[in-house]
């Protein structure tokens, strides 16, 4: 040991030693690692693309895109650009992603509330299905729904057909359309008047329990409002709306409303499959509420109903938002497979067409992963919005 | 004392109080059982006709489905392009070692107090790629090369998830620890790297690989079409991996991290001594569990046109000379994964509730 001087302070760590110093050094070291691997993957892809005279840049959004597509939402036809066709595959992702979301929450929630019947014949169909669905690819499913269900079905000669305004073939699934007619508008008023009026019953109904103690039953009253507002609208302005009826025309359907094959598959297998996840996901959130709550709940003399209702459901859903949130996130991403069957969503028009017709990957790649990284933290922050406000309220 | 033993009132035991408690406890569940048994026995009659009773199992070409059943004969006659794809039919032995091998060191894992499965283990992590690495491609011992073109069917799913999770999980360990560091750059990068690749789809990734991954590279070095793929698939797994990791590390109490500072240890001993092996024991269910969604997510490199199990079928089934045994296959590749998938997910919740040591939060 140096012998040391009582005026001095104890000397310091070397500087190589001192850990601050040490992990600005390595925070230093591995930033320009990180800047150089970056400069040189830019330069590298910049070089390649001009010896093989790909050419860079957004302008491409605006040229024709030249090509058809087999459905879309948003008004398309050959002649439009590919910034256009950039918007078909995004509105068909989401309202294959939303309609998944719907289907696989509510199937979902039935078959984790099944698992835990007091019925044994129903809790052991429920739980096979959750062992069978869940561990078999859904690129798979996806497939057996289109290439061994849906296209085995009749030619739309041969529909198959219930009341002669639904008709299902290998075509696609064909509804009547409502069109909405003159005076409609006063429907969509009444519905917004109705939605106001059960808002403003809610607070009324609230502030009286809480003053009297009387309980109002808002849920009936509210539904009876919903209903009955826009259908006495609906009645005044003299019945405005006709439905445009699918009509058998040559080799196919014309008019209503068409559910292609494609979506038909890909809808029925992401919700099939992500049900068998949510399943496992309530299941596990029912049973995370003690036994002590429902009893207490119980000896309070609530109903079972209200028990439901008032404590297990908001100490369950506590659980289940956080994993629901991430299998949501799983179904917009898979909803990416429709690519397999061709469906048009954003990966097969975007990343798929056009990129082989433009030959911008760069550009191509990098805007279909913006969206799916902005759809992802959107959900997230939507879900996490909702389970602060249902989250444990310590005081 | 009483001389009659009391018989067991028949009302509250046996099997008639049995359905009485189980099925039939009150008007709604009498109704439900009643629904939901009428529609099994509708339904798995006819499905078990088509399964077995009036399915072909044996013959030698197309002709020989005459039953109104399902045509079995259709996988046995194809099942070696199933397992083995394209790969030369006298070099298939080295498939079949390597198959051997990874039953040999994997299988054991399942059987409690088996000699040595420990070793086999560390043997399947560590010397099974290298020995992989020297067969199926040959070209070196004096084996004769095969194109990684020709490899394909179960083969290939079982290459593509094996090197996914062999190679994602030292990357994933690098990663969940950046991530959990006190350095903010190094944390930043790990956050942005784990969350970007965490929010896109595998199919956007496998393109990345197969598209930008060319681009990315100095001229004149190239990869194959597996190569990219793997590439892509690593990456996309350890982000996955990452977060499996660190919830292990979140899950180590802080006297652990703290005890290892005390005792003087640096971040790397304390690291590598302490902590990772507690954590790593921890989330062995949770890997487990990420390689069985790894495992079924090897589908999808039959989009950029590599020929899994699911590949091979379904371009068998296009093939004209078999007429509609486009089920026959989906049950067949389901059914593989599925005892797979099913197999290791209940051994998952075995080792669960085998490791779960009592001392989580």
């Amino acid at each position: 040991m140096k012998k040391q001087t009582i005026d001095s302070r104890p000397a310091g760590p070397k500087p190589w030693y001192d850990p601050r110093i040490r992990s600005i050094f390595f925070q230093i070291v591995t930033l320009s690692i990180v800047f150089w691997a970056g400069w040189t993957l830019i330069d590298n892809t910049l070089s390649n693309m001009q010896s093989r005279g790909i050419s860079t840049g957004f302008g491409f959004l605006d040229e024709t895109a030249g090509f058809g597509i087999i459905m879309s939402l948003v008004p398309y036809d050959a002649t439009m650009s590919y910034g256009r066709t950039f918007w078909v595959g995004l509105t068909n992702t989401l309202l294959v992603s939303a309609m998944g979301v719907v289907a696989a929450t509510i199937l979902g929630f039935i078959l984790g509330v099944a698992r835990l019947s007091s019925n044994w014949l129903v809790a052991k169909v429920a739980l096979v299905y959750i062992e069978v669905i869940r561990n078999i690819p859904l690129l798979l499913q996806i497939f057996f729904w289109y290439f061994a269900v849906l296209s085995n079905l009749p030619s739309p000669r041969q529909s198959v057909e219930v009341g002669n305004a639904l008709f299902l073939n290998n075509r696609g699934l064909y509804l009547p359309e409502p069109v909405a007619q003159d005076g409609f508008g006063l429907v969509w008023g009444g519905l917004v008047a109705a939605i106001i009026a059960v808002v403003a019953l809610r607070i009324w109904a609230k502030k009286r329990q809480l003053a009297t103690g009387q309980i109002f039953p808002t849920f009936k009253v509210g539904v009876a409002v919903l209903l009955l507002l826009p259908a006495l609208a609906y009645l005044v302005a003299g019945q405005p709306l006709t439905w445009d009826v699918p009509a058998l025309k040559g080799f196919n359907f014309g008019g209503g409303i068409t559910i292609i094959p494609e979506l038909a598959a890909l809808w029925i297998a992401l919700s099939l499959y992500t049900a068998s996840f949510i399943a496992e996901i309530v299941r596990s959130g029912i049973l995370s509420v003690s036994k002590g709550q429902t009893e207490a709940s119980k000896a309070l003399g609530l109903p079972n109903s209200l028990t439901l209702r008032l404590v297990v459901i908001p100490q369950a859903m506590r659980v289940i938002i956080p994993p629901l949130t991430s299998q949501y996130l799983n179904l917009v991403k898979n909803s990416s497979l429709a690519t397999a069957i061709g469906y048009p969503d954003l990966v097969a028009v975007f990343m798929g067409t056009t990129l082989n017709q433009t030959g911008q990957a760069v550009e191509v790649v990098a805007i279909t992963m913006a969206v799916y990284l902005t759809i992802s933290l959107l959900i997230s922050l939507f879900m996490n919005i909702y389970n602060r406000a249902v989250a444990i309220k310590e005081r | 004392m009483a001389e009659s033993v009391i018989k067991p009132p028949k009302k509250q035991l046996g099997p008639v109080a049995w359905m009485r408690m189980h099925l039939f406890s009150s008007w709604y569940n009498t109704l439900l059982t009643l629904i939901v048994g009428y529609l099994l026995v509708t339904s798995v009659g006819p499905v078990l006709n088509w399964l077995l009773l009036d399915a072909d199992f044996k013959g030698s070409d197309p002709s020989d489905c005459t039953g109104a059943g399902a045509c079995w004969l259709f996988i046995n006659q194809r099942l070696n392009f199933f397992i083995y794809g394209f790969y030369p039919n006298e070099l298939q032995w080295r498939i079949d070692v390597m198959f051997a091998l990874l039953a040999l060191s994997f299988v054991p894992q399942f059987i409690e107090n088996f000699p040595g499965r420990k070793w086999l283990g560390i043997f399947g992590m560590t010397g099974l790629p290298v020995v992989g690495y020297v067969l199926i491609p040959g070209g070196s011992f004096g084996l004769e090369a095969v194109d990684s073109a020709k490899w394909g069917g179960l083969t290939l799913t079982l290459i593509i998830a094996y090197i996914g999770i062999i190679a994602s999980l030292p990357i994933g360990i690098l990663l969940a620890l950046g991530r959990r560091s006190d350095m903010p750059i190094i944390r930043g990068l790990c956050v942005v790297f784990i969350e970007v690749w965490r929010a896109v789809p595998l199919i956007t990734v496998l393109f990345m690989a197969s598209v930008m991954l060319p681009l990315f590279l100095p001229e004149g070095m190239n990869f194959e079409k597996l190569m990219r793929a793997l590439i892509g698939i690593t990456l996309w797994q350890s982000a996955y991996m990452a977060e499996v990791i660190r919830g292990g590390l979140q899950a180590i109490p802080r006297g652990q991290y703290e005890a290892a500072d005390a005792l003087g240890l640096g971040y790397w001993k304390k690291t590598g001594l302490i902590i990772l092996p507690q954590a790593l024991k921890m989330v062995i269910p949770g890997i487990v569990n990420t390689f069985i969604a790894l495992f079924k997510d090897t589908t999808l490199v039959l989009i950029i046109g590599l020929f899994d199990i699911l590949g091979t079928v379904q371009s068998t089934i296009t093939d004209p000379a078999w007429q509609n045994v486009a089920v026959e296959g989906y049950v067949f590749v389901a059914f593989c994964f599925w005892v797979f998938c099913f197999g290791i997910s209940r051994y998952s919740q075995k080792l669960e509730r085998k490791l779960d040591t009592g001392h989580k939060s």
